[in-house]
């Protein structure tokens, strides 16, 4: 197992959800940035893509307050039971995601892919969950024109939802490497950033939820 | 998509054309596009202006292109494209994305951005956006004729409301969206390079205020183009979704009931605001950052206040977000928070005279070089405080609500933000052409350029104050009808003559631009004798900057004419010893 997990020759390539990169290595030069270089600026640029997809967000909420106070128009809409269920999905894929991580760190690959496909897995479901509340709601004749309460909840829920499919390619493409069997404790930073914005979608997703709920 | 894991310019030198020259990874050669895509784009606006001067000087001869007398709507639709086109795609475009991704990395020490597919990939997010752009141009209806703000519910009712409305102006709200994407990229990038390659030795207080333009530029890019992707989401939702975010209810439009109801136009000022006038700084604090390096270069002397000129570019970036209600002072707003946003704009005059002074103060007693460079680099200085003292007069609500949405604002804007930061990109220009292309701009034509130009836009803009004051609105395609306005129609005369002048002048640029490229004097490695690390590399700077090594850092950016030093700068990676 330990040639599997072993650094190995080095991978180019791009993920969804955090970019190629090389570990370590800055071949040929020599008195080049120091290492961990490149760990480093693949976090700090995930941190300021959620800095960005964050106020996105924030304007939306802002229209959204502004927009439920400006006429009398304004129906709160019931949100589905489902997306509570939805929740706790993606609440459980943040465990996995921690766990994937915590294995691949500690080189157990088996348990690795494991938690991998479950998070992947539990992501995917999720968004078949989403669809389902969309059509709970279509079946309700509650469109994205119906009234500006489901205006917002379409446009929050399916904005939310293209940011996760762009975590779920991610995911997909890191089991696309674990397949071929290149995934080893050389690729950790990829699956970190990985899990950092899978974490920040799950509490955007809370946000959402919360926002949707308390303010109607 | 392979070479996206290099990270940090340890991708190989290309060697097939596509690969070196469109597809390329490579921060200098994707600085050039940004800054031809500019150059394309600032021809397609100046001619956008110069059939609307034509407009108002002679508003009932037929003019080529146009077929027949320009309409007032087409008139229009030049007013919107020219200010979209001119602020997204050049001011945005050139100072920030050009020249940044040219020259930031090098003059941090980095062989390259830290993102160089993402840098390569948001170049192309932004020429299509460009090319969606002019698509509007070219459908049915043509152009949209809700200017560069698109404040609904003109922008969001459709056709109904005018030519243009239709197709043309869902292809702009898609266009800035796409833009959106790309300015988003390109911000992330600057940022995450500025923080995690610079070259050992090279702090935070040594860098050259060029990068700390660069960088707090970006920040403002990060957290603003976020804000008008989603207003744009929201108002192309309201024009193919049929949802009402913008559009009030008890709309008739040429006869027609408008179904949308209860949403709020303001609501659309307030996002595009929030954006919009931190985009004001966008495309202002490039420009400061080249002028403060031209200013000391030129003038042999270290700048004034280093420190203060950094916390004064920080000052105007944090400041530059809660202004944004001055842009609505008429739309009935709360005359208490009127008198907020009016004290926190005019509050921005703190950090902006501190620039101003520390500038003059860097000039005093030097021993000038009145190269090209430097006198678009005292251009700079001089359109800035022309315009930003216009603005003290638009910060307050009472006079504001005379002037706005006359030509007085017209000229105010025009003035700082707009020739202020192209006299930045001309600057820019002369002063890197050498490092970029390897040869020297031709200077007596480069003064030409200047003179005619800085005479040009000061003629072009001036009057304009007067006419606003006189109370001539913008955006009217002619004067004809309004009684008042006929007396100030030799102003207009005038204005259009000197503006057909000063656009021929810019063939001057042009053709010494691409003479240069070819028979321009060979450049050394440091022809204006300039301490940062972009003039210790060859010019052009090979594909990895610094041959595959990092250079260490000693000094600040501006260490000229020091005591006891063995000539009159110190490069920042000399290791002499200075004793100030």
């Amino acid at each position: 197992m330990a040639e599997i997990l072993a650094p190995g020759k080095q991978q180019d390539g791009v993920g969804g959800g955090g970019g190629g990169f090389h570990e370590g290595d800055f071949g040929g030069y020599g008195s080049g940035p120091p290492p961990g270089t490149s760990r480093r600026i693949y976090r700090t640029g995930m941190w300021l893509g959620l800095l960005a997809i964050s106020m996105v967000f924030l304007a939306f909420t802002s229209a959204y307050i502004v927009r439920s106070g400006l006429s009398d128009d304004w129906l709160p809409i019931e949100l589905p039971r489902l997306l509570w269920g939805n929740a706790l999905l993606l609440f459980l894929s943040s465990l996995t995601i921690e766990r994937t991580r915590k294995a691949l760190n500690g080189g157990r690959r088996a348990e690795c892919n494991h938690w991998l496909a479950v998070t992947t897995a539990l992501g995917v479901a999720f968004l078949v969950g989403q669809l389902l509340v969309w059509r709970q709601l279509a079946s309700h004749g509650v469109y994205v024109t119906t009234n500006p309460s489901s205006s917002f909840f379409y446009l929050l829920t399916a904005t939310h939802g293209l940011h996760l499919l762009g975590g779920v390619m991610a995911l997909l493409y890191i089991v696309w490497q674990a397949w071929h069997y290149q995934l080893g404790p050389a690729k950790r930073t990829l699956v970190e950033v990985t899990a950092i914005y899978w974490h920040f979608m799950d509490g955007l997703w809370i946000y959402i939820l919360l926002l949707l709920s308390l303010w109607r | 998509m392979a070479h996206a894991a290099g990270a940090h310019a340890v991708h190989e030198a290309p060697t097939g054309f596509i690969r070196k020259y469109i597809f390329s990874l490579d921060h200098k050669v994707i600085g050039i596009q940004y800054y031809l895509l500019a150059l394309v784009a600032v021809w397609v606006g100046m001619i956008l202006s110069l059939y609307m001067r034509l407009r108002l000087a002679w508003p009932t001869e037929e003019f080529p292109l146009v077929g027949g007398v320009m309409t007032p709507e087409a008139y229009l639709s030049l007013v919107t494209m020219h200010g979209t086109i001119m602020v997204f795609f050049v001011l945005t475009t050139a100072p920030q994305s050009g020249f940044g991704n040219y020259i930031l990395p090098i003059q941090i020490g980095a062989a390259d951005m830290a993102f160089p597919f993402l840098n390569a990939l948001s170049f192309w997010v932004t020429f299509l956006s460009f090319a969606v752009m002019l698509a509007a141009f070219f459908v049915s209806g043509g152009a949209p004729i809700s200017g560069w703000t698109g404040y609904p519910p003109l922008s969001a009712v459709g056709e109904v409301a005018g030519p243009g409305l239709g197709l043309g102006q869902t292809l702009w709200v898609v266009s800035l969206a796409i833009f959106c994407g790309g300015a988003l990229l390109g911000a992330l990038n600057f940022i995450a390079t500025t923080l995690d390659l610079r070259a050992k030795g090279m702090y935070l207080m040594r860098m050259p205020l060029t990068v700390w333009a660069w960088f707090i530029t970006a920040i403002l890019g990060l957290l603003a183009f976020g804000v008008l992707l989603a207003a744009g989401v929201l108002l192309l939702m309201d024009r193919v979704a049929g949802t009402s975010f913008f559009i009030p209810g008890g709309l008739v439009i040429s006869e027609q009931i408008i179904s949308h109801k209860g949403g709020s136009p303001l609501l659309w000022q307030h996002l595009f605001w929030f954006f919009g006038h931190p985009e004001v700084y966008i495309a202002i604090l490039p420009g400061m950052g080249v002028v403060s390096q031209i200013l000391s270069t030129f003038a042999r002397k270290p700048i004034f206040g280093y420190r203060a000129m950094v916390y004064a570019i920080m000052g105007i970036g944090g400041l530059g977000f809660l202004v944004w209600g001055h842009h609505m002072f008429i739309s009935g707003m709360s005359p208490y928070s009127a008198i907020a946003f009016s004290v926190l704009t005019l509050s921005i005059g703190v950090p902006s005279a501190i620039k101003t002074f520390n500038w003059l103060g860097t000039l005093i007693g030097g021993r000038i070089r009145f190269t090209t460079p430097m006198l678009y680099a005292l251009g700079f200085v001089s359109l800035f405080v022309t315009g930003g003292l216009s603005g003290l007069f638009l910060g307050q609500p009472s006079l504001d609500l005379y002037l706005h949405d006359t030509y007085f604002v017209l000229a105010h804007f025009h003035m700082v933000m707009g020739v202020a930061a192209i006299f930045g990109i001309f600057a820019g220009t002369y002063f890197w052409f050498p490092k970029m292309f390897g040869r020297m701009m031709n200077e007596p034509l480069g003064k030409l350029h200047f003179w005619i130009t800085f005479i040009g836009v000061y003629a072009i803009f001036m009057p304009m104050h007067y006419i606003g004051i006189a109370g001539h609105p913008r955006r009217y395609a002619e004067t004809s009808g309004v009684e008042y306005l006929g007396s100030l129609q030799p102003v207009h005369d005038f204005i259009s003559i000197v503006a057909i002048v000063t656009i021929a002048a810019q063939f001057i640029f042009l053709f010494n631009f691409f003479w240069s490229l070819y028979h321009g004097e060979k450049a050394s490695v440091n022809p204006w004798e300039c301490t940062t690390l972009e003039w210790t590399v060859p010019s052009p700077p090979p594909h990895d900057n610094f041959g595959g090594h990092s250079p260490v850092v000693y000094h600040g950016a501006y260490e000229y004419n020091v005591p006891g030093a063995s000539q009159d700068y110190i490069m920042q990676t000399s290791p002499e010893k200075v004793t100030h």
